[in-house]
C-alpha cells in the first residue's frame, strides 16, 4: 500500500510512461522493467528509496493481504460459515470455527446476518484469491453501532498521518472511536455531532487525500468542530 | 465503406470538405474521472463523437465458466445509444456492437496486466452518445483512460486511430461523409510508447505503399491523442496539487 508521499521528487506517472533507466534499480510495486527501462503500470506518483523505484497508485483496488484488519459486512450466510464482503474482488470466507462465538450448526444467522458489519483479520489468501477471515482475536468483534464509511484505500496512509498523528487528532477532536480497516472502510461510533465531524472529515480525505497540502485542509476543518452546547 | 459514387471529397485546393489538411485529425478533448459511481471512467470527445466509458472492478468473474484460474478476464460492452446518430438505433446488442466490444476486449487484455487478478472480471462499458465515424476508436480511447483512472495495472495505454482513402488519396482521421463515400478505412489501436499495435483492421482496399503512409499517420495521431490522454489523467489529479 502507499506510504505517502514525503519524498522530494513528486512526479506523476501514466501506465506505460518510462520511470528511468533500470541500472542498478529494483522494481517495486506499480512499475515492470522492459527493455532495461522501469515502466509504470498504473497512474501515481513515483517513489523511490533504498533503490527500489514504485508507483504509489492514485487510485487502487483493495487487494488483500494476511493479517489485515478489515471492517466487513455479511453477504450470505450458510449452515456453518459466513460470505463477507471485504471491499475486494473476492467475498472473505468466515468459517464458524474462526467466529467468536460458539455456533451450532444451522444457527450461524441468530449470530450475524446479512448486512452486519464485523471487525475481522484476513487469515489467510492463496493464489486464487481465495480470502479465509477469522475473527478470533482481540477486538475483533460484530460492530453493532455506529457508522461505516468507505474510503480511497490508497488515502488511508494519509488519514492515519505519521504515527497516526492524524487519526489521533481525528479521535481527540470528535471524541469517538474509530477504526481504520486496511480494506478502505472506517468505523466510527461516538455521539452524532462526532460522527457528522467524522463523516465530513473523510468526505475531505476522499476529495483532497491526494494533495500535498492535504494534511492543513484536515488541521483547517479540525478547527470547525463545534460540540453540542458550544456558541 | 457506403461506395464509391461521386461524391467529391477533396477540395480544389487539396483540403477537405471540413477544411483539415490530409494528415490533420479532428479535435480530440478528454476529461477523465466522470462519473462517481464506477471505479474509473472517461469521456471522450473526438470531432463529433462522443464516447463514455465506465470501468468497473476487478470483481469476481460470474458466470463461473468465463472464471480463469490464471488470469482476468475483460468483458466489454460496447453501446450506441439510440440518439447518437441521425437515424435511431434500436437499443441492445446487434452484430455491429459484439464485434466491436470483442475485438476491443482483446486489444485491452494485451495491455491490461491480467494475469494479476486471476478468476477476476474487469468490466468495461463504452456507451456513444454521439457517433461521426470513428466511434470504435474513441471508444477504445475512453476504454483506455477509464482503466487507467480505475487503477487497473497496464503496460501501456491504447490509443483509437484511424485512416483511410479518399479519392486515392490517404487521409487521416475520416469523418462521417468520407467514411460512407471513401474507398478504405483503417482503424487502429496503438500502444504510443512501444509502439506496438493491439488491434487493426481494414474496410476497403489499400496498396501496401497506401497502408504504409496511412499507418504512419496513424502512428502521428496517436502521439498527439496520447499526450491528450496523459493530460486528461494528470489534470484529475494535479489539479491543485500545491
Amino acid at each position: 500500500m502507499s506510504q505517502g508521499r514525503s519524498g522530494a521528487e513528486q512526479r506523476l506517472v501514466t501506465p506505460g510512461m518510462t520511470i528511468g533507466s533500470l541500472s542498478g534499480m529494483r522494481v517495486g510495486s506499480g512499475a515492470i522493467s522492459q527493455n532495461d527501462e522501469i515502466i509504470a503500470t498504473k497512474l501515481g506518483w513515483v517513489r523511490e528509496s533504498n533503490g527500489t523505484v514504485s508507483v504509489d497508485p492514485i487510485n487502487s483496488p483493495y487487494l488483500p493481504r494476511s493479517g489485515d484488519l478489515v471492517i466487513a459486512h455479511v453477504a450470505e450466510v450458510r449452515n456453518n460459515l459466513w460470505f463477507m464482503d471485504i471491499n475486494g474482488s473476492f467475498q472473505g470466507l468466515l468459517p464458524m470455527s474462526l467466529a467468536p462465538w460458539k455456533v451450532e450448526f444451522g444457527q450461524a444467522r441468530q449470530h450475524m446476518d446479512i448486512g452486519d458489519a464485523a471487525l475481522a483479520r484476513v487469515q489467510e489468501v492463496d493464489e486464487c484469491h481465495n480470502v479465509v477471515l477469522t475473527m478470533k482475536g482481540v477486538g475483533l468483534r460484530r460492530l453493532s453501532q455506529g457508522a461505516v464509511v468507505e474510503v480511497p484505500v490508497n488515502h488511508l496512509d494519509r488519514i492515519r498521518g505519521d504515527n497516526n498523528s492524524n487519526l489521533d487528532r481525528m479521535k481527540d477532536t470528535s471524541d469517538c472511536r474509530i477504526i481504520v480497516g486496511e480494506n478502505g472502510r472506517v468505523w466510527i461510533d461516538g455521539d452524532d455531532n462526532g460522527i457528522s465531524w467524522t463523516r465530513e472529515a473523510l468526505a475531505i480525505a476522499k476529495q483532497h487525500g491526494h494533495k500535498k497540502n492535504f494534511d492543513s485542509i484536515m488541521k483547517k476543518h479540525e478547527g470547525s468542530f463545534t460540540r453540542k452546547g458550544d456558541a | 465503406m457506403g461506395g464509391y459514387g461521386d461524391v467529391q471529397l477533396l477540395r480544389d485546393d487539396g483540403l477537405r470538405l471540413d477544411g483539415r489538411k490530409l494528415d490533420e485529425s479532428r479535435p480530440v478533448s478528454i476529461q477523465a474521472g466522470i462519473l462517481p459511481a464506477a471505479d474509473g471512467s472517461a469521456i471522450v470527445t473526438h470531432g463529433l463523437n462522443v464516447a463514455v466509458a465506465a470501468v468497473y472492478g476487478p470483481m469476481e468473474a460470474h458466470p463461473r465458466k468465463i472464471q480463469r484460474q490464471d488470469r482476468a478476464v475483460i468483458d466489454v460492452r460496447y453501446n450506441m445509444a439510440p440518439f447518437s446518430t441521425s437515424d435511431r438505433i434500436r437499443p441492445g446488442f446487434n452484430r455491429r456492437s459484439r464485434e466491436i466490444s470483442k475485438v476491443t476486449a482483446e486489444a485491452l487484455e494485451s495491455v491490461v496486466l491480467v494475469e494479476r487478478f486471476p478468476r477476476s472480471k474487469i468490466r468495461v462499458e463504452i456507451e456513444i452518445l454521439a457517433a461521426e465515424a470513428g466511434t470504435r476508436c474513441a471508444g477504445i480511447t475512453a476504454a483506455s483512460v477509464a482503466l487507467a483512472d480505475a487503477g487497473i495495472p497496464m503496460r501501456d495505454m491504447i490509443v483509437g486511430v484511424a485512416s483511410g482513402k479518399i479519392e486515392d488519396t490517404v487521409v487521416l482521421d475520416l469523418d462521417k461523409a468520407e467514411d460512407n463515400y471513401g474507398q478504405a478505412d483503417l482503424p487502429a489501436g496503438i500502444l504510443p510508447n512501444t509502439g506496438e499495435i493491439a488491434f487493426l483492421q481494414m474496410d476497403g482496399d489499400l496498396s501496401p505503399e497506401e497502408f504504409d503512409l496511412a499507418m504512419e499517420y496513424n502512428f502521428k495521431a496517436a502521439k498527439e491523442i496520447h499526450e491528450i490522454m496523459v493530460d486528461a489523467l494528470k489534470a484529475r489529479y494535479d489539479g491543485g496539487d500545491n
